[in-house]
């Protein structure tokens, strides 16, 4: 019987570039990312520069989205609140995906009373509402950047490690495992190098929708003022700055909404490219 | 059925003693002192230890834990510090205006879902299926909190037909509910087109096809039931985000509910609210995780089944 030589990774990325969505997705968040880094060089103005003469006027060429309550130009708070997100997104998806991942693979591969246990915690904290948990985290732990990314970690953490936990039971007892097993492997060792990796596929499935779902519940919670604090900028807060002038400088309102929906668009695409990239077998 | 419920039923009780754990730890997690907090810096270490003694904070944290647990068995979940009202009641009056509001979005949510993913699963790779598709993900995609401004801009600001704010009539209840309904839509459409095309390709379709059976009849009576069991579990499960969507829907409207009650409690670190209006929340989804169990077992004849096979065996 032949066998498959084609290096998996390069195969995935095939199957990816033929997903328009998927491809257009990804050429956005590079886009955003890159803008985010080089924010000092695209920005045309000061983030916090207040310009009392200019303040509210709408798009021209001058101000290319228009300025704000004091006068700071809306584009280039956009661009550096894009460095906020990213990270926020990244930062607590990585915190849920690490300590969701561990969970769920001590539970799958242990099993017994330790699974119970760690599952039925992870049933309660589904059973919160993730947005609702995030903001009872915030309104206890206080709202700064730390504690916003901590507290939608911890509101996506229960999804890994469900995932990770299935995975590492339908392995356990794999012929694979039990040699690497025989051969002395450490339990800490196998988890790592045999459990985990087997997961990745839809372990980055779920991350890649997970940053989108993260961006945007960290905007909603800087929105209703449990997260990023002004001057900082940041979409949610923005957002919320620009209410009181809904009538009179929409503008100030409609920009950073269209961001977030830009960046959580992009990777929401991105995410089911790869989905069907990495599982042919969803494929329809 | 009976039995099946029951032991539903029994999954309740635990899960709602790791929830009311959860939630009194998280209100815990709360750096310094909460008397302190809550008291403002004006207060004297005489008011401060009076307080404390008062809600029991000077008791070890696990004691603290069961005096909440037996006090909210007992449907004492304690005082608002600001209004000084018990929290069951500052809930209990809200409770209304929030089911209505979950209420009407859920609806309508559903009414604009299910038709869109079932004309896209009936017209696959079309223009009409990519334009729902692309429908769904926008709607998964923009964050509510915009999307009730831009309607607030739409349609009380520039053409204004409907209130911005309030409670009370029909009227105030549209914008909010649109909100609510995009993201719910954008779930329902995914998840009625994704189980149609499941059910359309199966032999028993196909059967009731050859039979010659109108194809209104197989769609409504064959393919459509079978392809709701998958939408009523997963729309049960988006039932947090609903609740979540309700918080921000409720504050950006100043609609008088028990989420815009949760942010201002959080805002004036109004503690006893805080965690009074989490538990409620939690308790809601557990409620409806419950129902939508018993729901779907009566929606699939293969788990009614399964129940009486074995009680059949048993017997």
């Amino acid at each position: 019987m032949p066998i498959d030589k084609r290096n998996p990774l390069r195969e995935t990325w095939r199957r990816l570039k033929m997903n328009k969505p998927a491809v257009c997705g990804l050429s956005v968040i590079a886009i955003l990312i890159t803008s985010a880094m080089l924010a000092p060089w695209i920005a045309p103005y000061d983030p916090a520069a207040m310009d009392v003469r200019a303040r509210l006027q709408g798009p021209s060429t001058k101000h290319f989205l228009g300025t704000d309550n004091f006068g700071r130009d809306i584009f280039s708070r956009i661009v550096y609140a894009g460095r906020i997100s990213l990270v926020i997104g990244f930062v607590a998806v990585g915190i849920g995906a690490v300590f969701g991942g561990i969970t769920g693979a001590v539970s799958g591969y242990y099993g017994k009373g330790l699974d119970s246990l760690l599952m039925r915690t992870m049933d309660v904290i589904l059973s919160i509402p993730q947005l609702i948990l995030a903001i009872a985290v915030v309104g206890a732990l206080g709202a700064n950047l730390i504690n916003l990314m901590i507290a939608v970690g911890i509101s996506v953490l229960p999804r890994y490690a469900r995932l990770v936990r299935a995975s590492a039971m339908s392995l356990r007892d794999l012929e694979f495992i039990e040699a690497a097993r025989a051969a002395g492997a450490s339990d800490l060792r196998i988890i790592v190098q045999n459990i985990i990796p087997n997961c990745m596929a839809p372990l980055i499935v779920l991350s890649t929708l997970g940053v989108a779902q993260a961006i945007l519940s960290a905007a909603t919670l800087s929105f209703l003022g449990l997260g990023i604090q002004p001057p900082t900028p940041e979409w949610g807060s923005m957002l919320s700055d620009g209410r009181q002038f809904l009538r009179n400088a929409p503008h100030i309102t409609i920009f950073p909404g269209i961001a977030i929906m830009i960046i959580v668009m992009a990777l929401n695409m991105l995410g089911d490219g790869l989905r069907d990239a990495l599982d042919p077998k969803l494929r329809r | 059925m009976l039995r099946y419920t029951m032991r539903r039923l029994t999954f309740f009780p635990p899960i709602l003693l790791g929830v009311s754990l959860l939630v009194f730890t998280i209100m815990h997690l709360t750096p310094g002192d909460p008397a302190e907090i809550m008291l403002g810096t004006e207060a004297t270490p005489l008011q401060i230890e009076q307080f404390r003694r008062n809600l029991g904070l000077d008791q070890p944290v696990y004691i603290q834990y069961f005096i909440f647990l037996k006090n909210a068995l007992q449907g004492d979940l304690g005082r608002s510090i600001r209004t000084n009202n018990p929290v069951l009641e500052e809930i209990l009056s809200r409770f209304p205006a929030t089911a209505m509001l979950a209420a009407c979005g859920l609806a309508l949510g559903i009414l604009l879902g299910f038709p869109l993913g079932l004309t896209a699963a009936l017209r696959q790779n079309t223009a009409v299926d990519a334009l729902a598709s692309f429908s769904a993900l926008l709607g998964f995609s923009i964050p509510n909190f915009w999307a009730s401004l831009m309607l607030m801009l739409l349609l009380s600001i520039v053409i204004p037909v409907l209130p911005s704010s309030g409670y009370g009539t029909w009227q105030h209840l549209v914008l909010p509910s649109l909100t609510l309904a995009i993201q719910i839509m954008a779930v329902i459409a995914r998840m009625t087109r994704s189980s149609m095309l499941e059910v359309i390709r199966q032999d028993y379709v196909r059967t009731a096809q050859a039979k010659g059976i109108p194809a209104f009849f197989v769609l409504a009576h064959h393919s459509m039931r079978n392809a709701l069991i998958p939408v009523v579990t997963i729309a049960g499960l988006y039932f947090g985000l609903l609740l979540g969507g309700v918080v921000v829907t409720e504050t950006v409207f100043s609609y008088p509910g028990i989420g815009r009650m949760l942010i201002d409690a959080i805002r004036a670190h109004d503690y006893p609210l805080i965690q009074g209006g989490v538990l409620i929340f939690g308790v809601c989804i557990c409620a409806v995780n419950l129902i939508v169990d018993i729901v779907y077992a009566f929606l699939d004849p293969r788990i009614r089944a399964q129940y009486r096979s074995r009680r059949d065996a048993a017997a």
